[in-house]
């Protein structure tokens, strides 16, 4: 017998909606056509949290949760696109562009981005801020893969990719704040690291940080998309 | 152990003290130690044997009035002495009896008068690597009474009563905290005590560390039982050497003595403690970074909930609390949960521990009673701004608070109070800043220190503050325009609101009260590329004009 499924209900941007019991406010929005953007989150991996594009305004709750992990509850009031959150989805965009190097001309991921696709529905049409350009390197010592830390966003999609699915634990982050940065190993060159060369990292990385060296421009298309499915059939083991 | 052996063993110590006619105790805390307190209390000990005088001769920790160490307090006269050198020494054990050395002598009547001890009702007069001194002060009293004559149940309901709160900052509930460990499922549990104090100018933990390590154990072991726990850390920052050396001592000497370990005071009850060293980031004082650092893994932080007191070390329930929270536990059971209740403002109860630093005269450690007026810190126990200045600003909760104006010192200090206000009670560091300080170079400050300690997980936060900075660089070099300052504004909204954890939602507070009281002094900055103060270097506006 399996166990009664516990259902609650909800309303997300005015509809009236139901989940069961532990799904997160993502989870059920997505099922329901709302959509909320989102950068870090990707089906199959562990959440973190970190990219605060998916936070979402909760009724009588002053702070705003990320929708990725904030679980459903009974009765809750949730808005996906208010004007508040719009600007702040904004803002955060804009400090992600003005971050590190990101020109689209010359990216490999050019019409493949998930960044400059979120940068486009999100109606960003120029950045405020300054930008910071830093000197960042180019690591293209692995045989098949390049990593450009210019374009990279520090979701840690790719760390994770590879220490829940691939189980190898390649990739990590090091240093804190503006300085942090993905490395492989202990900050060895990726060609020189124990990396499996699975390319799963590649296929995740929302940007063009992480790419194929045979591709180029817009035949750099990602397939993110083949998580649930492996988790699926590992779970079926 | 039991009341009869603790009462035995505080008798033995007062009976050893009796045979001296004089106690001399010494600040070797670590602003003393660093004006050579130790070759004071060696030319004290040398003195005393010289001279043949009846005088035991005590290191003690902090005695708070750190700007005039090295400090030395006589007791039963209660002759306080201060910038005591070794060559001092003959003349203090030669007034012994006598009059005192007019000369080094301290009367700072109003400092000490305004203040009610609780938390430092030690600190001064114990050995603090001496569990027996500390027994002799009602230690461990309130352990042995949780253990032998209260439920756990009963802990709880005297902490709720007292209406204690956080001392880390965010001033949540202890009662109701200790409640939600205490009602979560599971065998193990832990009870982490969170000494990694990284506001600049803040040493409060530190002190107590220092000078009351028994005090905060007590605290935790009672928490232990109250919530179900059997196992403990200590968080404490490796820049505190002493701290941990003292904490190692006291842990060593509650094993011996049997209040540590297994079956403690021959109840089921067991309880072991460890200390576990912070590398020094700022991020992991919060609590969900500081469990990832203690589990081996880097220090970020994660979404709440679930909270740690639901799954938080290695998935377990934890309850986490400040040092100065769980120094506050053994003095709460000892005289009820009703005595604290009186003390303090209506929804602030107890005392709060301030280190007082900055343009004032007597820096140092001070402990008010909650809903003491901002004014009566600053003027009275503080003795004022120094040198003809006049008071500016003082800037309470560090990194995560706000400076806040002369005209709004009559305010009582609480939690609210001071959130109203725009800045936070924090962890109690209070830095005075007088008028040679520029407000916009002091959110600066604050923003690169937030900026240098943010863990970069979170965009808001990891380029967040480091924007902010780049725009206040801007408004101090003279080069910034109205649209950088309304960039400022919107940045400080959004990073306030959209970050991940503490850090970022309050790292904006500096610029925020700044920009609320003084904002006269951006506009000057920008405007008429003028630094009120005199702080900010302008040069780079001159180059741009030739």
């Amino acid at each position: 017998m399996s166990e009664a499924v516990e259902v609650k209900t909800l309303i997300i941007d005015d509809r009236e909606v139901s989940g069961r019991r532990g799904q997160t406010i993502l989870e059920v929005a997505r099922e329901n056509d709302i959509q909320i953007p989102t950068l870090c989150h990707l089906d199959g991996l562990s959440e973190v949290g970190a990219c605060r594009l998916c936070l979402v305004e909760i009724k009588g709750n002053s702070k705003l949760l990320p929708a990725c992990v904030a679980t459903i509850s009974e009765g809750m009031e949730v808005s996906t696109h208010t004007e508040r959150l719009q600007k702040h989805r904004r803002t955060i965009l804009e400090l992600l562009f003005a971050e590190r190097n990101h020109i689209c001309s010359v990216c490999v991921a050019n019409g493949n981005c998930e960044l400059q696709a979120l940068g486009q529905s999100q109606g960003l049409t120029h950045v405020r801020l300054p930008y910071r350009n830093p000197d960042l390197h180019v690591d293209a010592s692995h045989e098949r893969f390049t990593v450009d830390h210019n374009r990279c966003i520090l979701c840690t999609r790719c760390v994770r990719v590879c220490a829940e699915i691939e189980g190898a634990h390649v990739w990590d982050v090091m240093g804190r704040g503006i300085n942090s940065l993905v490395i492989t190993d202990l900050n060895d060159p990726w060609g020189d690291s124990s990396c499996t060369r699975c390319g799963k990292c590649v296929q995740v990385c929302p940007t063009g940080a992480l790419f194929d060296k045979s591709k180029v421009g817009t035949e750099h298309p990602k397939h993110p998309d083949f998580l649930p499915y492996l988790n699926m059939m590992r779970e079926a083991q | 152990m039991n009341i009869e052996e603790l009462e035995q063993i505080a008798e033995s110590v007062r009976a050893e003290n009796a045979r001296f006619d004089h106690e001399i105790n010494i600040c070797m805390g670590t602003g003393c130690l660093s004006q050579h307190s130790n070759l004071v209390k060696d030319a004290l000990t040398e003195q005393v044997a010289a001279q043949g005088k009846s005088a035991m001769v005590r290191r003690t920790g902090c005695m708070g009035l750190c700007a005039a160490g090295p400090l030395v307090l006589v007791d039963p006269e209660e002759t306080l002495y201060q910038h005591v050198h070794p060559h001092n020494a003959a003349a203090v054990i030669a007034s012994l009896g006598n009059e005192p050395v007019k000369e080094l002598q301290c009367n700072l009547r109003d400092h000490f008068d305004q203040q009610v001890h609780i938390v430092l009702e030690n600190s001064g007069h114990i050995d603090p690597e001496r569990i027996d001194d500390y027994i002799a002060h009602d230690g461990y009293r309130a352990l042995v009474k949780a253990l032998t004559e209260m439920t756990p149940n009963d802990v709880i309901q005297q902490i709720v009563e007292s209406g204690l709160r956080g001392r880390g900052g965010g001033g949540y509930p202890t009662g109701l905290k200790w409640g939600t460990v205490a009602k979560a499922g599971g065998d193990l549990k832990y009870v982490i005590c969170n000494g990694d104090e990284g506001d600049p100018g803040a040493f409060m933990d530190r002190s107590v560390l220092e000078s009351d390590p028994q005090r905060v154990l007590e605290g935790m072991a009672i928490a232990a039982y109250a919530v179900g726990a059997s196992k403990g850390f200590v968080y404490v920052r490796a820049e505190y050497p002493l701290a941990v050396a003292r904490l190692s001592a006291c842990l060593r000497d509650a094993r011996r003595r049997g209040l540590l370990g297994n079956n403690i005071c021959n109840t089921p009850f067991n309880f072991e403690v460890e200390i576990r060293l912070g590398a020094g980031a700022f991020v992991c004082g919060e609590e969900t970074a500081l469990i990832a650092s203690i589990e081996g893994r880097r220090g970020t932080p994660k979404p709440r909930p679930p909270y740690p007191a639901v799954s938080g070390l290695w998935g377990k329930p934890t309850l986490i609390n400040n040092v100065e929270t769980f120094a506050n536990i053994a003095p709460i059971l000892r005289n009820g949960g009703k005595w604290f209740a009186g003390i303090g403002s209506e929804r602030s109860k107890g005392t709060k521990v301030f280190a007082l630093t900055g343009k004032i005269k007597n820096t140092g450690l001070v402990e008010v009673p909650m809903g003491i007026k901002l004014r009566e810190i600053i003027e009275v126990i503080g003795g004022g701004v120094p040198d003809g200045h006049t008071f500016k600003a003082v800037q309470t909760g560090g990194p995560s608070g706000g400076c806040i104006p002369a005209e709004m010192l009559d305010i009582g200090v609480s939690y609210d109070a001071l959130l109203t206000i725009g800045s936070i009670m924090g962890s109690g560091g209070m830095i005075v800043m007088d008028d040679t300080s520029c407000m916009v170079n002091v959110a600066r400050f604050f923003i690169e220190f937030c900026m240098t300690e943010s863990c970069g997980k979170c965009i808001p936060c990891r380029a967040g503050t480091a924007q902010m900075y780049t725009l206040l660089t801007r408004i101090c070099e003279g080069t910034a325009t109205m649209d950088d300052l309304s960039l400022l504004e919107d940045l400080c909204s959004t990073v306030k609101e959209a970050s991940l954890c503490g850090l970022g939602q309050t790292a904006p507070n500096p610029v925020l009260s700044t920009l609320k009281y003084f904002r006269n002094e951006y506009m000057e900055h920008i405007e008429h590329k003028r630094c009120p103060a005199g702080v900010c270097n302008m040069k780079a506006h001159v180059e741009a004009l030739a």
